[in-house]
Formats: structure tokens, C-alpha cells, sequence
């Protein structure tokens, strides 16, 4: 067994702050993935990709070739074209909620911290208690009332459960560098609210946002699929990730692919947005250490 | 401590409230004629004045409230008609099957993430460490409706496991032999997802405790490293996990729909996904209610047990 100072200093190894420049090789590989996602998610009209919903009942569940990469589904749909149309509906949920989330709980945030005294006392009590609101349990509630269900309704609906934890998140971070002596000296300078908060506060506390937003957005593809499940996501035909895994459910059996590459496809979209995340968030750690 | 909590269980009372609030007014989401679309085909004068007689529907909004939540104190959330089965009934059917599975999964979980985050802490950076964070910072990302699906395709239909559906379950109190047969592999899937949380939460709190200087102290007096780890390091840093298990059990609670409808196990969840499809609004409602409800009651017991893990949380 190891000596209590050969643990201690293990512990300090662990403990040190991570190489502070360098982001990694892995970080790079999860950015390049990403972007290679939005791409193709945005081309995806003008890419020579057969079209998602054509059926071919010459080829139905036909495994992988060089005609159809992924293969085909069971109304001979090419697989590959609707991963990547897929692919549109999760990343504009992500990035359509996390933007009302941002757009209202990231200026409440900061203001509540920045100004504290009773906007700060009621924003943060109300928001608190639509925090306690199960937010799955609300956005299935709300999704299976208000019908007819549109990628619009889904994003506003999961937008405004991210409120609160956007404001939770960006208040706590804005807190932490609103009592630094920098911005104690731009008052005192005399700057105006707007200019302290959006030339001093916003810059330290984007990393942290950029970090959350990131893990929001992986949190919303997550959903999304969940919701597929309940057939509470996009109407069939459009093809969205959550919504091809469980079409494949039934055939499973008979035709693997077809549940095998759009759940790879989310896996390693997830896997890129959380792992950039979190490197971030330690990379621009301000809590810990450095001050 | 007794004010701490009378405090926490008014809050608890107030955001019960709150959500009554909100299960109530769903019903007003519905387009149109609320009335008519929860009768769907069942349309008669009978239902109807039934209907109305529970929600109070043909009064003003805020006495509809107080029709409705008289009727819930009463234990009464209406009656479905599509299934012509009390809303009550329903979920008290289905409601043991939820915390059935819930507790084999945490039993699960704890059983194994605890002595993991244990070899993990006890020497941090180890190729051993390593790993497990990776593997578990992997299993994070990855949802668990893909778990299922992936674990069917392996254990149910590759290795022939019998996979019980929803017409063979059997309760526990009928025959528990089957009953656990049918109950592994959603308490497996919910388990993997709570281990790789737990794990990492204990892990970072027990390489802080381990760097304290009682720990220094009892190394010193010769105390085994298993009796450090389990009797002088686990309590204080389990604050964190107890609250991380609150939150995640309350999400077990409210997410647990996916696995059940996808293995066929007739909990609340399930129950909550065929009425949707069916339409059936006051079931869907009163399992909204009742979920809710329980989320929070569970994160309020989850904070009773951090004060007595750390009784000064509740002087602060």
C-alpha cells in the first residue's frame, strides 16, 4: 500500500491545474467532428445525398455498400441521407432552446449578480421555484396537451424549461468576478452600468457560458430523442435521430443497421459536445487556483 | 434541525402548489373545446356532466382550480373514458413497479460505484483511474434509450435472455422469482447510468477528504487503508453524492418512461406513453401530478439525509 506522502503527493499531481495553454489533440479531433456536423447539416440540400424520404422498395433493408453506405431502411430509404437530415432536427433544437434559454436567463443572470439587492432576491426566488418544476415531466406534460406538435413548439417549450438553470449557472459565475478589484476600478472610474457589464463581467463569464451552452445543447439532443420515443418529436416522415431509433426498434432483428448507425451518429455527436465542454470549463477555471 | 426542516417543508408545500397549479392548467392547452377533446368518442351527455362535474369546467377559471384540486384532496382525478378505470386506480397500479425499479437500480448502483470511486480515490492518476474516467465520462454521453436498444439487441436476442413483456410481468408479491427476472434489465440500464454519475461525484470529494489531516493522522496510527476509506473518509464525502442522488432518483422517476415502454414494464412511465398516444388526457394529467409531486418529495428526503450525514448543513 502506498505511504500517506506518496498519496499526498499523487493527490497534488491530480489536484495541479491542467496544462493551462493547450487544449489537447482530443479537443481539436471533437471541434473538427463538430463542425464536420454542422456542415453537413447545413448542406445537406446541396450534398449529393439521395433524398431522405424517397422509397425504394427494390432495396429495402439492404445492409451497407458503396450504393447506399449506411444501407437502407425498411421502405428502402438510404440511411445515410436521413442520418444526416437527421441531424438537422437535433442540432436546431439544441441550438433554437438553448438560444431562448441564453437570450433570457444569461442578461437576467448577470444583472441579478451584478446589481444583487431585491431584483436579485426576487429573480432568483422565482426562478428557483420553476427550477423545482420537474422539467422532463413538465416537457412531455406541455409537448402531449398542445397539440398539433411542431420543431417550433419543442423548441420554445424546452427553451423556456432552461431559463431558470441558464440563470442559476450564469448569476453564480457573474458573482464570482463581479466582486473582482477590476471591475471595483471601472466603477470607480466611473463607467456606466452597461459598459461594466458587458466590457468587464461578459467577457469572464463567456467561457463558463460557452462551457454550459455546449452541455445544454447535448442535454436538448438527448431530449429530443426521449421524446421521439413518446412520438412527442417531429411527425414521421421527417427523419430525426430519436426518431429512426425508434422506428428500428420493431426490426431490430432483421436489420441492425438501422438503429446502429443514427444512435453512433448521436453517441459521438453527444460524446464531442460534452468532451469540449468540459474541457473548457476546466481549461477557464477561474475558481480554482489562478487568482 | 427541527427549524431547518419545518423550513424546507414549507418550500416543499409552496412549489407543491406551484405544480398543482400547472397540472391543473394543462388541461387548458388542449385546442378547442377542452371538454370535447378529452371525451373524444365517449361524447355522451352522461360523461359529459360527469366531466364537468370534475373539472368544474363550466365555471371561471380560478373556481375550476378548486373544483379540480377538492376533487384530488378527495383522491379522485376523474375517471378515464377511454379506459373507463378511476385515474387512481391506474396509478396506484402502477406506481410500486416504479419504486421497485427504482431501488434495485440504486441498490445496484451504490454497490458498485462506491468501491470504485474508492480505488479510483485511493490512488488518483493510476492507469486504473484513468480509465474509469473515461469509461465513465463515455457512458455519460451516451443516452439511455440507446443502452436499451443496444442491450436488447446483445442480451435478449443474442444470448436468448428471456425478455418478459408486458402480458407475462408479474408483480413481486406473486411471484418474485420471475418478478426479478423481468426487472433486471431495466434496473441494470437505470444502474449504469447512476454509477457513472456517482462514481465521478465520490471520487473528487473522497481524493478531498483523503487529503485532510485526520486522514494523515489515523494513516499514522497505523489504521488499515480499507478502514480509513470506509469508516473515516466515506461519511463526509457522500454530502455531495446524497445530493446528486436525490436529483438523479427524482430523474429515474421522471425519465424512467423510456425504459419501461421500450422493455415492456408496465411502471408509470409506461402508462404515461400509451395515454398519450391514446389521448387520454386526465390520466396523463393526474401521472403528471403524481410524478411531480414525488420528484420533489424525494429530493426533500434526500436533504433530510445529508443533515444527518453533516448536521451542520442544517444549522447554516
Amino acid at each position: 500500500m502506498s505511504s500517506s506522502l506518496e498519496l499526498a503527493e499523487l493527490v497534488e499531481e491530480v489536484t495541479e491545474e491542467p496544462d493551462g495553454r493547450r487544449l489537447g489533440v482530443l479537443f481539436w479531433v471533437c471541434v473538427g467532428w463538430l463542425a464536420l456536423n454542422l456542415l453537413a447539416a447545413l448542406l445537406a440540400n446541396v450534398l449529393p445525398l439521395p433524398n431522405p424520404l424517397t422509397q425504394n422498395y427494390n432495396a429495402v433493408n439492404a445492409g451497407p455498400s458503396l450504393h447506399h453506405l449506411f444501407g437502407t431502411d425498411d421502405l428502402g430509404r438510404d440511411i445515410f441521407s436521413r442520418v444526416v437530415f437527421g441531424s438537422r432536427v437535433s442540432i436546431e433544437a439544441g441550438l433554437g432552446s438553448m438560444l431562448i434559454g441564453f437570450g433570457v436567463g444569461a442578461p437576467l443572470g448577470m444583472l441579478a449578480a451584478y446589481r444583487r439587492g431585491r431584483l436579485d432576491q426576487v429573480l432568483t426566488v422565482v426562478m428557483y421555484v420553476v427550477l423545482a418544476f420537474p422539467a422532463i415531466i413538465a416537457t412531455i406534460a406541455i409537448l402531449s396537451f398542445w397539440t398539433p406538435r411542431t420543431l417550433l413548439k419543442i423548441i420554445i417549450v424546452i427553451g423556456v424549461a432552461a431559463i431558470p438553470l441558464v440563470y442559476r449557472v450564469i448569476r453564480t459565475a457573474t458573482l464570482a468576478v463581479a466582486t473582482q478589484d477590476y471591475v471595483v476600478a471601472a466603477k470607480v472610474q466611473g463607467a456606466s452600468d452597461t459598459r461594466i457589464l458587458v466590457r468587464e463581467l461578459l467577457p469572464n463569464v463567456a467561457p463558463i457560458a460557452v462551457s454550459f451552452l455546449l452541455i445544454g445543447v447535448a442535454t436538448v439532443v438527448t431530449l429530443e430523442g426521449s421524446l421521439a420515443f413518446l412520438g412527442l418529436s417531429v411527425a414521421p416522415p421527417t427523419p430525426s435521430w430519436g426518431n429512426m431509433i425508434n422506428e428500428s426498434r420493431t426490426i431490430l432483428q432483421l436489420n441492425p443497421w438501422l438503429a446502429l448507425f443514427p444512435a453512433a451518429a448521436m453517441c459521438l455527436f453527444l460524446l464531442a459536445l460534452n468532451f469540449i465542454g468540459d474541457r473548457l470549463r476546466t481549461h477557464f477555471d477561474v475558481s480554482e487556483g489562478k487568482l | 434541525m427541527a427549524r431547518y426542516l419545518a423550513r424546507r417543508l414549507v418550500t416543499l408545500v409552496g412549489i407543491v402548489l406551484v405544480i398543482s397549479v400547472g397540472a391543473f392548467y394543462l388541461i387548458h392547452l388542449l385546442p378547442g373545446d377542452p371538454a370535447t377533446v378529452i371525451l373524444g368518442t365517449g361524447d355522451s351527455p352522461q360523461n359529459r356532466a360527469r366531466l364537468y362535474a370534475q373539472l368544474g369546467l363550466n365555471r371561471p377559471v380560478i373556481e375550476q382550480y378548486f373544483v379540480w384540486m377538492k376533487n384530488v384532496l378527495h383522491g379522485n382525478l376523474g375517471t378515464s373514458f377511454i379506459s373507463q378505470v378511476p385515474v387512481w386506480t391506474t396509478i396506484r397500479a402502477a406506481l410500486p413497479i416504479d419504486l421497485e425499479m427504482i431501488v434495485l437500480s440504486q441498490i445496484l448502483s451504490f454497490a458498485v460505484a462506491i468501491p470504485l470511486a474508492m480505488s479510483s480515490a485511493k490512488r488518483p492518476d493510476s492507469w486504473l483511474d484513468r480509465f474509469l474516467g473515461a469509461f465513465s465520462f463515455t457512458m455519460l454521453s451516451i443516452p439511455a434509450f440507446i443502452l436499451v436498444v443496444v442491450l436488447v439487441l446483445v442480451v435478449a436476442i443474442k444470448l436468448a435472455v428471456p425478455h418478459t413483456g408486458v402480458s407475462s410481468y408479474v408483480p413481486l408479491t406473486q411471484d418474485w422469482v420471475t418478478n426479478l427476472e423481468s426487472m433486471a434489465l431495466p434496473s441494470v440500464v437505470l444502474a449504469i447510468g447512476s454509477v457513472t454519475v456517482y462514481y465521478r461525484v465520490l471520487r473528487s470529494d473522497l481524493i478531498a477528504t483523503l487529503q485532510q489531516e485526520y486522514i494523515t493522522l489515523a494513516r499514522s496510527k497505523g489504521i488499515s487503508q480499507r478502514r480509513i476509506l470506509w469508516r473515516h473518509a466515506l461519511r463526509p464525502s457522500s454530502v455531495a453524492l446524497l445530493g446528486t442522488a436525490g436529483v438523479n432518483i427524482g430523474g429515474l422517476l421522471a425519465g424512467g418512461f423510456i425504459v419501461q415502454y421500450l422493455l415492456d414494464i408496465p411502471g408509470l412511465g409506461y402508462t404515461l406513453v400509451n395515454s398519450i398516444g391514446l389521448s387520454d388526457y386526465l390520466v396523463v394529467q393526474g401521472i403528471v401530478l403524481v410524478v411531480s409531486i414525488g420528484v420533489i418529495v424525494i429530493n426533500f428526503v434526500f436533504d433530510f439525509l445529508i443533515t444527518l450525514v453533516d448536521p451542520r448543513i442544517a444549522r447554516e
